[in-house]
């Protein structure tokens, strides 16, 4: 993105000749099933515009780039899926707030790109819309990979170069679970540093939008245009937005990182722990302090989130009824029609987590699950707290393995729920978290260092992720 | 905690999803796996704390009571399936 603007800037070729360019590449790169809606003919449209602006001297921070949007992002007159059979033809009639501070930057839409059904799952595999493959590939092996999830066909567009950029969302570990799988950077932001509007509901309380990028660089830009107040989202948080790209110093130096004992999981893989490893010798040789620290209430975090998850769930998704918009499967009575709507418009994994999350919120479960989970969310996030009085970000690693082949833990939800062990904690804290590529796996995939931040420092984040990248020299291309 | 059967069955209700007979059995048995899973909490000792309500403590951000959108009927309903006479239309429900 930093090059694509200088270039621009220069004159060294057009908003409409990079777009064009990009329209090309996602043709081409169909197999990866990346995208349910392509938008070519808008994206001229807006490159056009953006051209014009660059000649009027006018262009915004983001002016004339071609990105992704996940599905799960409401795009006015476009359809909106949230990769699910249930929306079926919606086309929402306002445009999400998110996406409409990236047009404002100037940010060009190539299309909306495939995701687990309503952000529910690790792998992409949940989508209605059927897999996407993971442009990488096991060394000497054919056999194709999950992007990871949910964000996974945004992920896998950044990965396979096809957009410079893509938004994502994380509830546990979307965007940067995925990242991490293909290999490209995601930021999970604070809860409340971007705006939810428009934005198809997961867990309300846990869901944020972010962006996924090749450089952290271009993860600062991008999150600078994304983010900012909302009056429209109550949970938006009235704060200036920093200019993320000024935190980008390179500098270090006395910086203590926390590094969480708890996370040395049983079973981890050798190769995560050399990448954890190696990751603390580049910031100490950078100039930094790690510190070992303790999170207690980790091992906790996975089953909390599985039920305030599907807790809030079970509620947002009561609207997908067949009246107002999507599927409708006929039925003799009005209960029969929304029976029989949502068994066919939903797939197994949200069908499953509606069930849990009506369950623990029903009576007389509601203070032994629902409760229980929220008091221990409590627990968690004074874990954090307490750990930021000693530490100024903690280093971990984004996941528990490398991409694993499509089909492979599906018949488990809780091993597949394993994923986001190194995930979850941050999202029930509400903390920012950046995925970064660190290095491959011996099987020659890549794999992400995560860093965790204090509420709404994502400039220290940012900032010892674009250390860890430059440490790294993370080099390698997938083949596809 | 393990569901049954009729559990599954009364929780589907509530959820108003259709789960044909055949598939409550093993929808039993996915869902007692996850929640037996979940058990593991009750190891937690939580007396005196406060479930949390807010992950970013702040306060309720409040604006002037005034009407800030509407007049868009025909927008709300151009998703619908089904539209009566600028209404959503749904089966009868009132005999």
């Amino acid at each position: 993105m930093a090059d694509a603007l200088a270039g621009l800037a220069k004159g060294a070729f057009s908003a409409r000749e990079l777009t064009e360019a990009h329209i090309r590449a996602v043709e081409a790169a169909r197999p990866l099933n990346a995208f349910i809606t392509e938008t070519p003919e808008r994206a001229l449209e807006m490159a056009a515009a953006s051209d014009e602006r660059w000649r009027k001297g006018e262009a915004g921070a983001m002016e004339g780039l071609p990105i992704a949007i996940k599905d799960l992002f409401c795009t006015e007159g476009v359809l909106t899926t949230a990769g699910s059979h249930i929306l079926d033809g919606f086309k929402p009639p306002y445009e999400s707030t998110v996406t409409a501070n990236l047009w404002r930057a100037g940010a060009v839409m190539l299309g909306k790109t495939n995701m687990d059904e309503f952000a529910m799952g690790s792998s992409n595999m949940t989508s209605y819309y059927g897999g996407v493959e993971n442009p990488w590939r096991r060394k000497g092996d054919n056999r194709p990979l999950v992007p990871g999830g949910s964000s996974g066909g945004s992920a896998a567009a950044v990965a396979a170069r096809i957009a410079l950029g893509a938004t994502g969302t994380d509830t546990g570990g979307s965007i940067r679970q995925p990242a991490a799988f293909c290999g490209i950077v995601g930021l999970k932001p604070t809860y409340g540093r971007c705006s939810r509007w428009g934005i198809v509901a997961f867990a309300s309380s846990l869901d944020q939008a972010g962006p996924m990028t090749r450089t952290v660089r271009d993860a600062a830009i991008m999150l600078g245009a994304m983010a900012g107040h909302d009056p429209k989202d109550s949970t938006s948080v009235n704060r200036p937005v920093p200019d993320y790209t000024a935190a980008l110093t390179g500098d270090v130096r006395g910086l203590r990182i926390g590094i969480p004992k708890e996370y040395r999981v049983d079973g981890m893989p050798a190769e995560i722990e050399a990448l954890w490893a190696r990751g603390i010798d580049w910031l100490k040789a950078a100039g930094a302090e790690t510190v070992e620290i303790s999170l207690p209430h980790t091992k906790y975090a996975l089953p909390t989130y599985y039920i305030i998850a599907p807790a809030e769930a079970s509620s947002n998704l009561a609207r997908y009824d067949g009246v107002r918009y999507g599927l409708r499967v006929p039925g003799e009575s009005l209960d029969e029609m929304y029976e029989e709507t949502r068994a066919a418009g939903f797939g197994a994994e949200v069908k499953r987590r509606v069930l849990i999350g009506t369950y623990v919120l029903s009576a007389g479960y509601y203070d032994a699950y629902y409760l229980k989970a929220q008091r221990i969310r409590s627990l968690i996030l004074r874990d954090f707290t307490d750990a930021f009085e000693r530490v100024d970000v903690i280093l971990t690693p984004s996941t528990p393995s490398a991409a694993f082949p499509t089909g492979e833990k599906m018949d488990d939800p809780v091993a597949m729920y394993l994923n986001d062990v190194f995930t979850v904690p941050v999202n029930l804290a509400g903390l920012p978290g950046i995925s970064v590529p660190a290095g491959l796996s011996e099987e020659g995939l890549p794999l992400g260092l995560q860093v965790i931040g204090r509420a709404f420092d994502e400039e220290t984040v940012l900032k010892v992720g674009e250390v860890l990248e430059t440490a790294a020299a993370f080099t390698a291309r997938p083949e596809r | 905690m393990s569901l049954d059967k009729s559990a599954v069955a009364h929780i589907a209700a509530l959820a108003r999803i259709k789960v044909p007979e055949s598939d409550l059995e093993p929808l039993a048995r996915e869902l007692s796996n996850i929640l037996g899973w979940i058990e593991q909490l009750n190891e937690v000792d939580t007396t005196g704390v406060e479930p949390m309500t807010s992950v970013v403590r702040m306060e309720l951000a409040r604006r002037p009571d005034v009407v800030t959108d509407g007049n868009c009927r025909d927008k709300i309903l151009a998703n619908a399936p089904e539209v009566a006479q600028g209404f959503f239309a749904v089966p009868k429900v009132v005999e």
